[in-house]
């Protein structure tokens, strides 16, 4: 997202809560984020696939909606109207195809405005379909939790994103050979695909009670989170939903503060260090190891800026709507182990994993094996990183940055389990040695995620083990 | 009560952030516009200091890849080369290399440039100086780009100037259109008002800054731009990288119409030498002020293409190169310039995507024509 798309939504964000009260606000922030995920999807070279795309989004918040409604919640007044109003704003957006030959809301001009009303009534009629016809919802939305991760599957794997981009570009009579991985970019998929999960799965278990389709469009698109999180939960969003508080000038303080933190975070600080940060070219030019050393460490604190950057605007920005969005970085590096590290970097994934995948593998292993309790430890480590890993991207240096994190957790469990409460004894002991301990875990903590940056940075998996070895002065 | 008094404080507060803020904003840019062009502050820079110096000036198309980006402050450009690393020492012979893209030398390494195969032969002066040169060219083809970049270089206190050129720098429609030129106009004017320069008639391609373009917002890409160069620094430190390498090229054309004989509108069988700018080259000598200049007809394409026997490459048809080769022979001797002619000293094959870029064997048997005229200048 460019600064100036940053600083329109901002500005968006300010005017909705000025000028408009109430209820009517959260239609205002419902139209806002339809145009967003239109507006911000970028240009695509498969023909209108970046209108289909957020299309699509719209489609399946509608239809994983229609998987967990109470049956008759069509019949809902209000589900109905967001309903009509999604469609309007998209048939809005459409009518663009005839002002211009180029996309003004979109990347590029819209498709038929026939072909578009027919793709929503289809979604619109499934989901009705869904709701109300549909008795035993359970293994539906099982399905439903399995066609989201092909999905994310088919987007996140190169190979098999080469293969649908093939197979689209000879749906649309475009040369299949020029397929390529990024032909696919589903912009805010990975974060979407969460969302709706989470809300699957809670509906499932029954921890979340009956939502209503507005409330549950703005919590998946709200477009302050929309590209880069927080990863809030329904629970947590609707609180805010159901009390748009009115504007105070503490709150109005404090999010421009925000918001000018975030802006200097991202478009200063890490906008300038990723001019030098490791790279596939750079990594391979660099002439020695304590240059390599400078570019590694620079893109460590380029990722946190960029990306602490981006929360805080849009938890500013979520802020001037009246939403609480949750934090997603708590000074990580100033951590003095990985654990702690770990809760305080990208805080609202971790948990998210923490809660659907850590926990009920956790136990699971724990109620259904003979396994030793550390092996179980290990085990939910090294794959609750690695699902961390894949979420970023599913290749093999994402999954070997998962297991890079997911030992180090181990390692530092089992060293804080043998040795943790001596060392804390010998710290209380002698109170010179604590800042050397603390200085040591901290120093510690970030050369060892500064190393398992360069997995994440370089694709290519055979680059990134040379660069590592030339790190340490080897290769 | 208590949220209400918080109130009336956070919104005074914003109140006065937002006024204080904005009236700074607009002292600043108002005090901004009294800073000069290619004042001091284009000279503060983190190469020499942190980064080493840059081997040639900042230039760059595609900085993501190059780790350099043009410029057109020349104190920032000047600041970032090695030559203001700092005084000379005493037992440096420096020489001074201005010129266009060859010098510079686009597809070569530094090292590979003439200038960087000087440094690797040891020359030495004959009272024992080791000979070093410095790569001041720059990728445009304009005499008065380069008399504005001898001006600075003059500064730094040369022994020897090496000035290669071309016929297609002479024109006097390319003089100001280089933007390095058109941008400068605190260091052009004077230039043309000093020496009376036959540019008059193309005055109005100089970019003549308002007041608005002198504000802090006014050259917040200059700024940026300036503070981008020094980021790219670290890249530089790191792989030595200046510009981009590319595999693949379109090599420079040898195939031409067989109509294809003009030069710049002009046609056979001479040039109008009023149009050329010969009077920059004197210009240039009166600038040295005693320091000699090494006058280089730089080496060109020889096409062997379709209809080559008109031209002789992209840039020449055959009538008009050979009259300025006369011309400037001529011109030399009469002047008493130093002047070497080395049109012919690469064979077509060491040429890359111009027709006067070589490649590193090129530049080596252009440097094996150069040394000896080189040499003559190290007893003087």
């Amino acid at each position: 997202m460019s600064l100036l798309q940053t600083l329109l939504l901002v500005a968006f964000a300010l005017l909705i809560r000025l000028v408009f009260p109430g209820k009517i606000r959260s239609w205002v922030i419902l139209a806002v984020s339809i145009v967003a995920i239109y507006w911000l999807q970028p240009a695509l070279p498969i023909r209108q696939l970046d209108f289909w795309f957020p299309t699509a989004t719209l489609g399946i918040v509608f239809l994983s909606w229609g998987l967990t409604a109470e049956k008759n919640a069509i019949r809902d007044c209000e589900n109905l109207k967001t309903m009509g109003f999604t469609f309007s704003i998209v048939m809005l957006i459409s009518l663009t195809r005839y002002v211009s030959i180029e996309g003004i809301i979109t990347a590029s001009r819209p498709p038929k405005v026939f072909n578009i009303a027919l793709v929503f009534f289809i979604f619109s009629g499934l989901t009705v379909l869904l709701v109300q016809h549909l008795n035993t919802k359970k293994s539906f939305i099982v399905f439903g939790i399995f066609l989201i991760l092909c999905i994310f599957l088919i987007l996140k794997n190169p190979l098999l994103s080469i293969f649908s981009s093939s197979q689209l570009r000879f749906l649309f009579s475009q040369n299949p050979t020029l397929a390529k991985k990024t032909d696919l970019g589903w912009l805010g998929f990975s974060y979407l695909s969460f969302r709706i999960i989470h809300v699957l799965v809670d509906r499932l278990h029954g921890r979340l009670k009956d939502i209503k389709l507005g409330e549950y469009l703005i919590f998946t698109i709200f477009y302050p989170s929309f590209l880069a999180g927080p990863l809030d939960r329904m629970q947590r969003f609707r609180r805010g939903f159901n009390q748009l508080n009115p504007i105070t000038s503490e709150d109005t303080f404090q999010n421009l503060a925000r918001l000018s933190r975030g802006l200097f975070r991202k478009f200063i600080l890490a906008d300038a260090l990723a001019v030098f940060s490791i790279s596939s070219i750079n990594a391979t030019q660099v002439k020695s190891s304590g240059w390599l050393w400078v570019i590694t460490i620079a893109y460590s604190f380029q990722l946190f800026l960029d990306f602490a950057g981006y929360t805080d605007i849009a938890i500013a920005a979520g802020g001037f709507l009246g939403f609480n969005l949750p934090e997603n970085f708590n000074r990580p590096y100033l951590q003095s182990n990985l654990t702690q590290f770990w809760n305080r970097w990208h805080i609202s994934l971790t948990q998210w994993i923490r809660a659907y995948f850590f926990n009920p593998l956790t136990r699971y292993l724990r109620r259904n094996s003979r396994i030793h309790v550390i092996i179980v430890i290990l085990i939910t480590q090294v794959s609750t990183m690695i699902v961390i890993g894949l979420w970023h991207g599913i290749s093999l240096n994402f999954f070997i940055w998962g297991i890079w994190h997911g030992f180090g957790l181990f390692i530092h469990n089992r060293w804080s389990n043998t040795f943790g409460l001596r060392i804390k004894t010998l710290g209380e002991k002698q109170q010179g040695l604590q800042p050397f301990i603390h200085a040591s875990g901290l120093l510690l903590t970030f050369f060892y995620t500064s190393i398992g940056w360069v997995w994440f940075s370089l694709p290519e998996a055979d680059l990134a083990w040379q660069t590592l070895l030339r790190l340490f002065g080897k290769g | 009560m208590i949220t209400e008094d918080k109130d009336i404080n956070y919104n005074q507060f914003i109140k006065n952030t937002m006024i204080k803020g904005l009236s700074l904003f607009i002292i600043l840019n108002f005090m901004f516009s009294f800073v000069p062009k290619g004042g001091n502050i284009g000279g503060i820079s983190l190469y020499n200091r942190v980064f080493p110096g840059r081997a040639r000036l900042p230039f760059g198309e595609n900085p993501r890849n190059a780790y350099n980006l043009s410029l057109y402050d020349l104190a920032t450009m000047f600041a970032s080369h090695e030559i203001n690393a700092g005084p000379k020492p005493d037992e440096e012979y420096r020489v001074i290399l201005i010129g266009d893209s060859a010098t510079w030398g686009i597809l070569l390494e530094p090292e590979d440039t003439i200038g960087g195969i000087i440094n690797s032969n040891n020359l030495k002066s004959c009272d024992g100086r080791k000979v070093y040169t410095y790569n001041l060219a720059y990728p445009s083809m304009s005499l008065l780009k380069d008399l504005m970049i001898l001006e600075i270089a003059l500064t730094y206190d040369p022994d020897l100037i090496i000035w290669p050129i071309t016929l297609e720098s002479f024109p006097v429609q390319n003089q100001i259109q280089t933007p390095l030129a058109a941008n400068n106009p605190h260091i052009v004017e004077p230039l043309i008002d000093r020496f009376e320069l036959s540019v008059t008639d193309y005055l109005s391609d100089i970019n003549h800054p308002s007041f608005w373009d002198l504000t802090l917002v006014g050259r917040r890409r200059t700024i940026f731009d300036a503070l981008q160069h020094q980021f790219y620094g670290v890249l530089w430190a790191a792989t030595g990288i200046d510009q981009t390498y590319p595999i693949n090229y379109t090599p420079a054309q040898q195939d031409f119409l067989e109509d294809d004989t003009m030069f710049h509108g002009w046609s056979s069988p001479i040039l109008p030498v009023e149009k050329l700018c010969v009077d920059i080259i004197k210009a240039g000598h009166i600038l040295a002020n005693g320091i000699p200049i090494l006058l280089v007809n730089e080496p060109i394409l020889i096409s062997k293409g379709k209809n080559s026997e008109i031209r002789y490459n992209y840039f020449y048809p055959r009538w008009a190169y050979d009259h300025y080769r006369t011309l400037i022979q001529n011109q030399a001797q009469h002047s008493g310039w130093h002047y070497v002619d080395l049109w012919d000293v690469i064979p077509v094959a060491q040429f890359t995507n111009s027709a006067v870029h070589f490649t590193p064997q090129g530049a080596f048997l252009y440097y094996q024509q150069l040394e000896q005229p080189l040499k003559e200048f190290l007893c003087q």
